[in-house]
């Protein structure tokens, strides 16, 4: 009910500001969730955390040089020092022997460094304006006035264009430079127009979480997006959308509470929803794994059930002394594995014995059809020796599909014998 | 006397950053040590809201515990959920830098923990809490936590170093011989847990990042040999915590910023010196 309220209030004429301030803060995390996909395609996530800790110097020498707070000339400052301070990572990484991440942790703490220096120096030199630059650090989100969230929201809104329009050279350079170059695209270009947009994106992110959380609003969006999907402009999308929504619910969150600061909870929003996708992601979730390779289980132990039952029971019968599968099978849940068949109609159990159905016979006979198909293949063309070959088929014959089987009996002209001297139940 | 203390305090650090940061900078694991540092943040608070107490023994066990606690997620990430593991690294550590900040924001009013002293940490003040040492001499309370840790530390690699080392540069070779790796890497993650915890109380956040990668890349580019590599990363972070107190003295400004510049200076200069002696010896070798 307070919860209802404080939402109904939000709409009232007293709640301007928060909207300016949640429309800014959604505009921005939708921006850098879109470039950041590109980040975390790339493998340098981390960047975006080096970049957002070397934008301070330049925010610091923008005030000082113009001697006031404005918006526009810090997002300037800004985006020189960022972007200097790819130059720099590039450059030495090229270099030297030293590995990317020695380089990143190194130019991202001087880099703060430096800005902390200057920052030191303009509080200790006395100057009353330069309160609130440090809220450059942590966010000031909260603060934002309509002048800052309209600069904010075109620069957001170009950054999205640029992105739709270049979204086949961006991809193509985050999977495989060689290929773009070889298909004629100035790789060099596009890497560095990336890096603008990144380092851009990175100085109006600051404003509203801050720099140490910055690296969370490029990340983490892609990282749960990544789980959802495997389609490039699906994965942007999502990655926009959840992290403008987490923008918006963080601001709401901090209106409530009097110490409640944004940008952390933007980020823990941010976060639950990739926690979110991380366990629970159509196809590549944690339980959509575990549903997988459970089935797969499955699959293996009646395979190898209806293996050992066709097996045994060889000449003229169909059924088998329960015992004799107890013998052979080194599967602990066999118990269960053989109720299974029986509720599918596969195996019946008479008086002790396991009689093989039809369908059961089949599926039997296609088990032991790959089995041997893939051992006359081993030492066909592997050259392996008649008692190696045994175990490997033992694995792959659950996951041969009936193309590859298709396959394999042309291109063994449909052999009658396997290298046992057992003959293939077609 | 405060400025010694000062240097004492910064040097410690230094050292104590300087030996784990080498076998971080070799094993590629370095922003592991800045996701650490930050992730600290959460431990400090809960161990300040189960003892009451600001006082530096629960904190530091919390804070540890809760660095041990990031590089598990961090790990988790990347084996159980599979997500690249750079993206882990900032993931992880962002989020709980974020919950420790509202935790701290929201219920910390009353402790003695600003976000600003997580950034910059507060080299400049050690001195105001001093400990006696039999009956004339006194000695910063932070400083004797750091001495402390940098002889376990110096016992620490010292007993394992075989162990780090093979595990360091062939981890293969490591598992045939039958090495436990797991534990080695949390041998040293314990060790960088509380390096970059104990160091994080007095320097901030920003200042232990520099000391873990800044000091190691240098000596990396002089040497290739380990233990020549630990010994010349210890007086570079020395040298660069001397020249950055005084730097920072001279124009007023904060210690923790200035020497993370210095350290940055000194590695444009011996970076610069390297390059020009490999393209020397390129020349010729054409």
């Amino acid at each position: 009910m307070i919860f209802l309220q404080s939402i109904s209030t939000l709409f009232s004429n007293d709640y301007y500001t928060f909207w300016v301030v949640a429309a800014g803060a959604g505009i921005i995390c939708f921006a850098a969730g879109t470039v950041g996909t590109f980040s975390y395609l790339r493998k340098r996530a981390l960047l975006g955390d080096v970049i957002s800790h070397a934008v301070l110097p330049g925010v610091v020498i923008s005030f000082m040089l113009t001697g006031v707070k404005d918006s526009l000339y810090f997002l300037t400052g800004a985006t020189i020092s960022g972007l200097i301070s790819i130059a720099i990572v590039d450059y030495v990484q090229s270099k030297s022997k030293l590995k990317p991440d020695t380089i990143l942790a190194l130019t991202l703490s001087v880099f703060f460094g430096v800005g902390i220096v200057l920052l030191t120096k303009i509080q200790h030199s006395g100057n009353g304006a330069q309160s609130g630059l440090d809220s450059f650090l942590f966010g000031k989100a909260a603060s934002m006035s309509l002048h800052d969230v309209t600069l904010f929201s075109i620069i957001a809104i170009i950054n999205t264009i640029c992105i739709v329009l270049f979204i086949r050279p961006f991809s193509l350079i985050s999977f495989d430079e060689e290929y773009a170059k070889g298909i004629g695209f100035n790789v060099k270009f596009i890497k560095y127009f990336l890096a603008m947009l990144t380092v851009i994106t990175v100085s109006i992110g600051i404003q509203s979480v801050g720099i140490v959380l910055m690296a969370a609003l490029l990340i983490t969006p892609a990282s749960g997006a990544r789980f959802l999907t495997n389609a490039i402009p699906k994965m942007i999308f999502y990655a926009g959308f959840f992290a403008c929504i987490s923008g918006i619910i963080g601001v709401f969150i901090s209106s409530t509470g009097t110490s409640m600061p944004t940008g952390p909870w933007i980020v823990v929003v941010l976060s639950s929803f990739t926690l979110l996708a991380i366990f629970f992601g159509k196809e590549k979730g944690i339980f959509a794994r575990m549903q997988t390779r459970k089935s797969n289980q499955i699959k293996i132990n009646n395979e190898n059930i209806l293996k050992i039952v066709y097996k045994t029971s060889k000449e003229g019968t169909i059924s088998v002394p329960i015992q004799d599968i107890f013998k052979e099978s080194s599967d602990k849940s066999i118990r269960l594995t053989l109720k299974r068949l029986e509720k599918n109609n596969i195996i019946s159990r008479v008086k002790g014995m396991i009689v093989l159905h039809e369908n059961g016979k089949i599926a039997a006979r296609e088990v032991i059809r790959k089995h041997r198909l893939w051992e006359i293949y081993l030492s066909k063309y592997f050259q392996l020796e008649a008692d190696h070959l045994h175990d490997d088929a033992e694995g792959i014959e659950h996951i041969i599909t009936p193309e590859i089987e298709k396959h394999l009996i042309t291109l063994l002209d449909r052999p009658e014998k396997d290298p046992h001297q057992s003959e293939i139940p077609y | 006397m405060n400025d010694l203390y000062i240097i004492i305090t910064a040097c410690l650090v230094a050292i104590n950053c300087a030996i784990v940061g080498s076998f971080l900078v070799m094993r590629k694991m370095v922003m592991i040590g800045d996701a650490i540092s930050h992730a600290v943040l959460p431990g400090i608070f809960f161990a300040y809201l189960l003892s009451g107490s600001t006082s530096s023994l629960p904190i530091l066990i919390g804070a540890a515990a809760s660095g041990i606690f990031a590089t598990i997620l961090i790990e988790w990430f990347t084996q159980k959920a599979r997500l690249q593991s750079d993206a882990s690294i900032g993931v992880s550590y962002t989020l709980l830098f974020a919950i420790g900040i509202i935790l701290i924001s929201k219920f910390g009013e009353n402790a003695d923990i600003d976000q600003q002293c997580v950034l910059y940490g507060e080299l400049e003040y050690v001195w105001l809490w001093l400990v006696p040492i039999g009956n004339h001499f006194f000695i910063p309370q932070q400083t004797l936590i750091l001495l402390s840790l940098t002889l376990i530390i110096i016992t620490g690699v010292m007993i394992g170093f075989k162990g780090l080392f093979i595990t360091t540069f062939d981890p293969n070779f490591a598992i045939s011989t039958g090495v436990a790796i797991g534990f080695w890497h949390y041998f040293l993650m314990g060790g960088v847990s509380l390096t970059t915890v104990v160091s994080f109380e007095s320097v901030g956040a920003i200042l232990v990042v520099a000391f873990l990668s800044g000091p190691p890349a240098i000596a990396y580019l002089l040497t290739e040999n380990l233990k020549k590599m630990i010994i010349l990363s210890c007086f570079f972070g020395i040298l660069c915590a001397i020249i950055g107190f005084y730097t920072a003295k001279l124009f007023d400004v904060s210690i923790a910023g200035a020497i993370s510049t210095i350290i940055g200076l000194v590695f444009t200069v011996v970076f610069i010196i390297s390059t020009q002696k490999k393209s020397k010896i390129d020349v010729i070798s054409y």
